[in-house]
């Protein structure tokens, strides 16, 4: 919680359509990507948001930063609309609000040398001198663990672990509070993955960043946040702190979940619960099942 | 138990501007009838390109620079390419990690299973169709009656690898090779699709070669597991032993970098890269990133030593005489 006891962030009702043409003079039909989701994220705070392909995840990270424009919603943040901001003012809230992407492959420009792309962020924010900001991309190489030796490469000369820090370099140049990391480790392999998970404690530590981890890996998300929203079909079917929602899941889909995760022991008897639509239908809302923990029940 | 394909001192180059670089270096294990030995290691150790090396499909500037392959007493290494292609999917089937790509986009999947079928002179045109949806029955997929005319582009990214599934199975193989078959899957498609792989094992009375990197995946399906680390087999066991007493530093590494003990900590991560396989250094090629590396390292890749009944490490740490350090 801030001082004032609002949360950083606060998503009400935010729904994204997306407009499908079937053909020429057929009606559009329009499919809901995300559905009426809500959710709060407190200072400091780890929150993940899992599901599988097609749970609207990913597009409700995107509609929080308005990289894709939400049907309708509010985004609080620090206590305004982001919603309702004009563009100059959504452009100055940015520098809050970062996103790391999932793919550190195609999510870096290849023709641009390490040190612009950590600095191209300052560069549009007109953030500095130039001095000043050859200095900034040099401690922000620090700050994520790359030598300061490898400014001058390609994203090509670096393994997918370090451009991952580099897509995290640039996300911390203009000194967010909030960074939106969508599937930031799961194109890595194992041995890198837990390097980039403590690159990502340790900076939130020392620099009290809020995250909302977007991720599919349960084992990961149940490490790392305290709180976490499982969606399905673009609604969020269960929110809870993390440690009870894993331990004593309510809603059937959260169970059969975690059933599918294999478990890393040759000894363990896996019982498997199969996902069966018609839990979803007819929705139901989100209803408190204990303090703070909330199912689609 | 006997073994139904031996692999023994494989080694497979890449030509590269002038050097060669072993992606698979030397290696040597033995799938045996109705195991699973799960092949596991990170990108770049050469996992995929030994599955590919068995079946001979790998392609220029890679070659198969050693070895032999020896699959049901022949040395598939040496058979002519004719008899090399009456084995593959035959006697030896592959399916892949993706499976949007692997099928044929504008055929249907039931041609592309009676395909298989008269490829290999397994079933008349007649049958093929009847065949063909039997198969789709076997792997479960929903309606196969009807969904035996459905394009790729109408099924579920799961439905799509039981389809494969299905093709692979149709000529009735005795080894079937899954390159990382459900890496891209939702968790629970992939808890489905394993399932589903274990049951086709004893239906079809299978043996498997599963390669993914995935622990959880291997906890579940393997009986023996062969640890790959730059392109060398570092570990071998069977599949409790790797868990409950690891002895290669890097798999005890791999082990304990899982997120899961305790919430919030930070993770034990192995330190540093993966070396890139043209510049390995001269010994063991953990080396550089082993926390318990001494001088014995940095003389020669080390060989194997017995470590246990039938599991075997190339560290020097189980070297007989070194003192019992570990």
């Amino acid at each position: 919680m801030t001082s004032n006891g609002v949360p950083l962030l606060d998503v009400r009702h935010l729904t994204k359509e997306f407009e499908q043409r079937r053909g020429f003079l057929r009606p559009r039909v329009s499919t809901r990507a995300v559905h009426d989701v809500t959710f709060t994220i407190d200072e400091g705070q780890t929150f993940g948001l899992v599901g599988e392909s097609g749970s609207g995840k990913t597009t409700t990270g995107r509609c929080i930063l308005r990289l894709i424009e939400p049907t309708s919603g509010e985004v609080w943040f620090r206590g305004t609309d982001v919603l309702k901001y004009s563009r100059q003012e959504l452009r100055l809230a940015r520098r809050h609000m970062q996103i790391v992407f999932q793919d550190p492959y195609s999510s870096l420009n290849p023709r641009m040398r390490a040190r612009q792309i950590v600095e191209e962020p300052l560069v549009i924010h007109r953030q500095g001198t130039a001095t000043q900001r050859r200095d900034r991309v040099a401690e922000l190489f620090g700050l994520v663990g790359l030598d300061p030796a490898h400014l001058e490469r390609y994203p090509h000369q670096f393994s997918g672990g370090q451009r991952q820090r580099i897509g995290l370099a640039r996300a911390l140049a203009l000194n967010p509070s909030l960074i939106i990391a969508d599937e930031p480790v799961s194109a890595l392999d194992v041995s890198i993955q837990a390097q980039v998970i403590n690159l990502l404690m340790d900076l939130q530590e020392r620099l009290k960043l809020t995250y909302l981890f977007i991720a599919h890996d349960l084992r990961l998300v149940e490490h790392i946040t305290v709180r976490v929203a499982i969606m399905y079909r673009g609604r969020i079917v269960e929110l809870g702190p993390t440690a009870e929602l894993f331990s004593a899941p309510q809603h059937p889909y959260t169970r059969a979940l975690l059933s599918a995760v294999p478990i890393p022991d040759p000894d363990a008897k896996p019982q498997r619960i199969p996902v069966d639509p018609g839990w979803f239908e007819p929705p139901v809302p989100l209803r408190e099942v204990s303090a703070g923990h909330w199912a689609a029940i | 138990m006997t073994a139904l394909l031996s692999v023994r001192g494989l080694t497979t180059a890449f030509d590269l501007g002038g050097r060669t670089v072993a992606a698979v270096d030397d290696i040597s294990f033995d799938v045996r009838a109705g195991e699973t030995l799960c092949l596991v290691g990170e990108s770049g150790s050469g996992k995929s390109v030994t599955a590919l090396s068995i079946m001979r499909l790998v392609q220029p500037p890679g070659r198969i620079a050693a070895g032999s392959i020896l699959f049901r007493d022949r040395d598939l290494l040496t058979l002519s390419e004719a008899d090399m292609r009456r084995v593959r999917g035959a006697e030896i089937a592959l399916i892949f990690q993706e499976p949007m790509t692997a099928l044929n986009p504008v055929l249907t999947v039931g041609s592309q299973i009676a395909e298989a079928l008269l490829v290999h002179g397994r079933a008349k045109r007649a049958e093929a169709h009847q065949r063909a949806i039997e198969l789709l029955n076997a792997v479960k997929l929903p309606d196969p009656a009807h969904r035996v005319r459905d394009y790729p582009h109408q099924l579920s990214g799961g439905m799509r690898q039981r389809v494969l599934i299905a093709i692979a199975l149709a000529c009735r193989p005795a080894l079937l090779i899954a390159d990382e078959p459900t890496t891209a899957l939702d968790v629970t498609i992939q808890a489905e699709i394993l399932d589903l792989l274990r049951e086709m094992k004893s239906q079809f009375s299978l043996s498997l070669l599963l390669i993914t990197h995935d622990l959880g995946v291997v906890a579940e399906t393997a009986d023996r597991v062969a640890v790959m680390y730059a392109g060398r087999i570092v570990e071998e066991s069977p599949v409790r032993e790797i868990f409950h007493a690891p002895k290669h530093p890097y798999t005890q590494g791999l082990l304990a970098s899982m997120p899961g003990a305790t919430p919030g900590t930070r993770l034990r991560a192995i330190e540093g890269t993966v070396p890139n396989i043209g510049a390995l250094p001269p010994g063991c090629a953990f080396g550089p990133r082993c926390p318990q590396h001494f001088a014995r390292c940095d003389t020669a890749p080390p060989p194997f030593f017995d470590v246990g009944l039938e599991h075997e490490a190339r560290c020097y740490l189980h070297e007989p005489g070194s003192g019992g350090r570990k």
